[in-house]
């Protein structure tokens, strides 16, 4: 049952967001990374956070999830801020332009190092959300279609992008199985008395051997049995192979274009002049 | 005519231990329903690995609608003799149905569309044009292996094995395999082997073969083969359970026919005891 | 020891999009000393239930609250599952599990370690090699494989029947009263089906008191067990000896199970006005219709 829940983190709604092209969804992503670095002052983060509000919306991905983002990578997050906070000592600082609000020894804050604190953090928020967005609104199999149709330029340069794709395809089947078979052995092993998470290191090492290694040989068979199965199918390599999904656009795929576009204009003609620079 | 047929066939694993098929003729009319009985280990694997090249016999030839199979025609023989095993979890490259459907028809280039009509083809005949998309880990094994033949379907071949492909089911993922390749044989008159050591299963083929230690050791009808029980036993096989009641009625006397279907033993009992 | 459950409840991945619910309140007791089937569909709560039965799966933590809820509880012998005071590890040493495909959980080197994993694990303190070799020899014969010649074997060189004997002997070899099995049946051919029955049935004799086996096979259930529970979408539909479960033949196949040959037969015969009452063993079937028949026809 492992196999529904941790792998991926699609979440099966139907949304605008959902049924993007995949091909798409990961170059807005790289573009919007691209928009996020480039944004220097808060109102063009600020068109950032906007753009991403909205999407989420249109991905109908409840606001939990959304945060639960957030929390995988709180730590950095804070520690960010607080590393920021204390010594970040902008220019103005040694020009004595801006006030120092509190000081320590070397630890101080000054009005500049809080705002910029808090935008090293929006920043990192936008990218984690953004990021998450892509997982959660393409299933695994989008992805790798997604990635494969992008790659397939490298077909030119000799680059395996079949074996790729089918490697990927492969293991997207076979990680819910192998996950299955592992709680399955785990669950085994325990009811025979391993101890799996207790115990001295040297109990717990035997008991985890004594998981690995099922789990190995039934891995082998399994490829083993793959090949096989794949033969019987007329499985040749990928030279006359053709390919029988292709990815489409629909009309929903220029509307996010024209606004991410829109977007990455607006925060580059603000990379080049700044309109309230921090 | 014959669609598939062992001319004398030798194989031998290369482990010790394991046992040898020597001189083996044997074949399969077209359109017939075959199935093969055998304990673990009996060598009716082996047979159906040589049918398609998965193997490779060391002497004698194995020959396809009378195509002796070669290097060079191996992928022509492969279309025309799809495969199933045993394993539902083991079978697909794909998560979705439809993907895994296409494989086979991807592999020998088939275009675009071709390969869209194929799948649409191939899952009506095994009854799972409703899942089409839907996610291969989601389903239960008996419709794995619907999928697992759908996608030997794809290549349309004319000859259809299934390795065990019951073995790892429930009775009600059985059943609808077992409905499935009978219906196929009877519709689109594919000569079908089935590869079992359900005895039940035997029941709906037209002749039913027994190996034992790489040898064929007895064909007949089924009803007729399964009247030899003390022979079966020895080759370390079970009778069917319907066989198994007949027999014991008959020891107690009562003499009830070869058919072995519910009904008509049903029929039987009720004549004898009224 | 009894299996006492009540109100038992189980949902995976609750609170995620795929939540399955796979226990629905079920209500059920094994007594001591019987061989106890447990039927339904893949999937329908039979292997949820099982693995509760020694803590694999345990019921939701904050149980306090529950308890006022739902009032799910579960006791097997003087082992109260609801408690988090419960000591899983001497739970799991009397109640042994065989899953699905054991061989399949193979990983020591020798028949011998193999079997002595579960032994050594379970062991208030180190055993000596004497007494563990006794214990491993005495559960590898009890699974009727001959221990001189098998001990030092690599178990994966064994055949198939023979790597299931070696894995139940790997659960039994700490004489568990309550002996669980998941299918232990199934992938094999006939003979070793019926091997692993009888093998079962002489486990219970002298072995384990009572035999819990969870099957899809129907005419399995009705020569073997002493009472059945009928699985349903996670819901316990009858509990009832197998003579009087396949009465109910109708309501059995409306659930989309199989029943028996013996009780098909029965009822082909009721159509064909010829009553037959019988436990629906094969072996009773056949002796109440020649009873009825005589010998004449």
């Amino acid at each position: 049952m492992l196999k529904d829940v941790s792998f991926g983190q699609y979440y099966p709604v139907k949304s605008f967001v959902h049924n993007l092209d995949p091909r798409l969804k990961i170059l807005f992503l790289i573009g919007y990374i691209v928009a996020i670095f480039l944004a220097r002052e808060f109102l063009a983060l600020g068109a950032c956070a906007l753009v991403l509000i909205v999407a989420v919306l249109c991905a109908r991905i409840p606001l939990g999830k959304v945060l639960r983002a957030v929390k995988g990578i709180l730590f950095l997050v804070i520690f960010t801020a607080v590393v920021n906070l204390f010594f970040h000592s902008g220019d103005k600082v040694y020009w004595g332009g801006e006030p120092v609000l509190w000081q320590w020894k070397i630890f101080r804050i000054t009005q500049e190092g809080i705002i910029f604190s808090a935008f090293l953090v929006l920043r990192l928020c936008l990218l984690v959300i953004g990021s998450s967005l892509l997982t959660y609104t393409t299933t695994p199999v989008a992805l790798t279609d997604g990635i494969e149709s992008l790659l397939s330029p490298l077909k030119l340069i000799r680059f395996p992008v079949h074996a790729l794709a089918l490697i990927m395809s492969i293991a997207l089947r076979f990680i819910p199985i192998l996950l299955d078979e592992t709680e399955r052995i785990m669950n085994a092993q325990k009811a025979r008395g391993a101890c799996i998470d207790s115990g001295n290191l040297f109990r717990r090492m035997k008991a985890i051997v004594s998981v690995l290694i099922p789990l190995l040989l039934s891995a082998i068979r399994r490829a083993d049995e793959l090949g096989e199965a794949m033969d019987a199918r007329c499985y040749s390599g990928g030279n006359a192979r053709t390919k029988y999904k292709k990815l489409r656009l629909t009309w929903r795929d220029p509307i996010a274009f024209s606004v991410l576009a829109a977007l990455i204009a607006g925060v580059a003609v603000m990379f080049v002049f700044p309109v309230f620079p921090i | 005519m014959k669609a598939l047929e062992y001319r004398d066939v030798s194989f031998s694993y290369e482990e010790e231990g394991g046992f040898r098929i020597e001189h083996l003729n044997f074949s399969v009319e077209e359109g017939e329903f075959v199935a093969v009985l055998g304990h673990n280990g009996s060598g009716k694997s082996t047979l159906a690995r040589l049918a398609n090249g998965l193997l490779t016999a060391d002497s004698g030839e194995v020959a396809v609608f009378g195509t002796a199979l070669g290097d060079k025609n191996l992928y022509e023989i492969r279309k025309q003799v799809g495969i199933v095993f045993q394993n539902p979890d083991s079978q697909a490259v794909a998560s979705i149905v439809e993907d895994d459907v296409a494989f086979g028809a991807e592999n020998v280039g088939m275009p675009r569309e071709e390969i869209g009509k194929r799948i649409s083809f191939a899952l009506r005949a095994v009854g799972m044009e409703e899942y089409r998309t839907a996610t291969i880990a989601r389903l239960s094994g008996g419709q794995k292996q619907r999928v697992a033949i759908a996608g030997a379907l794809a290549l349309k071949p004319r000859i259809l094995i299934l390795d065990e492909s019951t073995a790892m089911l429930d009775p009600r993922g059985r059943k609808e395999i077992v409905g499935v390749v009978k219906k196929l044989n009877e519709e689109e008159g594919i000569t079908v082997l089935l590869i079992t050591h359900f005895m039940d299963e035997a029941l709906l083929a037209s002749r039913a073969v027994v190996m034992n230690r790489g040898e064929i050791v007895m064909q007949d009808a089924p009803s007729r083969l399964f009247r030899r029980g003390e022979e079966l036993v020895t080759y370390n096989l079970a009778l069917p359970r319907i066989a198994e009641i007949c027999n014991r009625l008959r020891a107690g006397g009562m003499n009830v026919s070869d058919a072995l279907d519910v009904n008509t033993l049903a029929e039987d009992i009720a004549k004898c005891v009224s | 020891m009894r299996i006492v459950a009540e109100h038992l409840s189980y949902i995976y991945n609750a609170k995620s999009p795929f939540a399955v619910k796979a226990l629905d309140d079920v209500s059920l007791t094994v007594e001591e000393g019987e061989f106890f089937g447990l039927i339904g569909h893949t999937g329908s709560g039979e292997s949820t239930f099982v693995q509760h039965l020694n803590g694999l799966l345990r019921l939701p933590s904050s149980l306090k609250r529950r308890k006022k809820k739902d009032g799910a509880t579960l006791t097997v012998g003087e082992f109260d599952l609801t408690s988090k005071k419960t000591n899983f590890r001497a739970l799991r040493r009397k109640v042994g599990m065989v899953f699905q495909y054991p061989e399949d959980q193979l990983f020591a080197e020798t028949v011998l370690d193999e079997v002595a994993y579960g032994y050594k694990n379970f062991a208030e303190k180190r055993p000596d090699r004497e007494e563990t070799e006794r214990a491993v020899r005495e559960a590898v014969e009890a699974v009727g494989l001959d221990y001189e010649s098998v001990k030092d074997m690599s178990p994966f060189d064994l055949s198939g029947g023979q790597k299931r004997r070696v894995a139940i002997a790997g659960v039994i070899v700490t004489k568990p009263e309550i002996l669980v099995l998941d299918e232990p049946a199934a992938g094999l051919d006939p003979l070793g089906k019926r091997e692993v029955m009888e093998l079962l049935h002489r486990l219970k004799e002298s072995w384990c008191k009572t035999v819990v086996v969870v099957s899809h096979d129907m005419d399995e259930i009705a020569e073997n067990c002493t009472r059945v529970a009928v699985f349903s979408e996670g819901r316990v539909e009858y509990v009832l000896p197998p003579a009087e479960l396949f009465k109910h033949t109708e309501e059995l196949l409306r659930l989309g199970l199989d029943i028996p040959l013996t009780a098909k037969l029965v009822l082909a015969l009721k159509e064909r006005g010829v009553e037959i009452d019988c436990d629906y063993t094969a072996e009773d079937f056949v002796s109440k219709v020649l009873a009825r028949g005589g010998r004449s026809c």
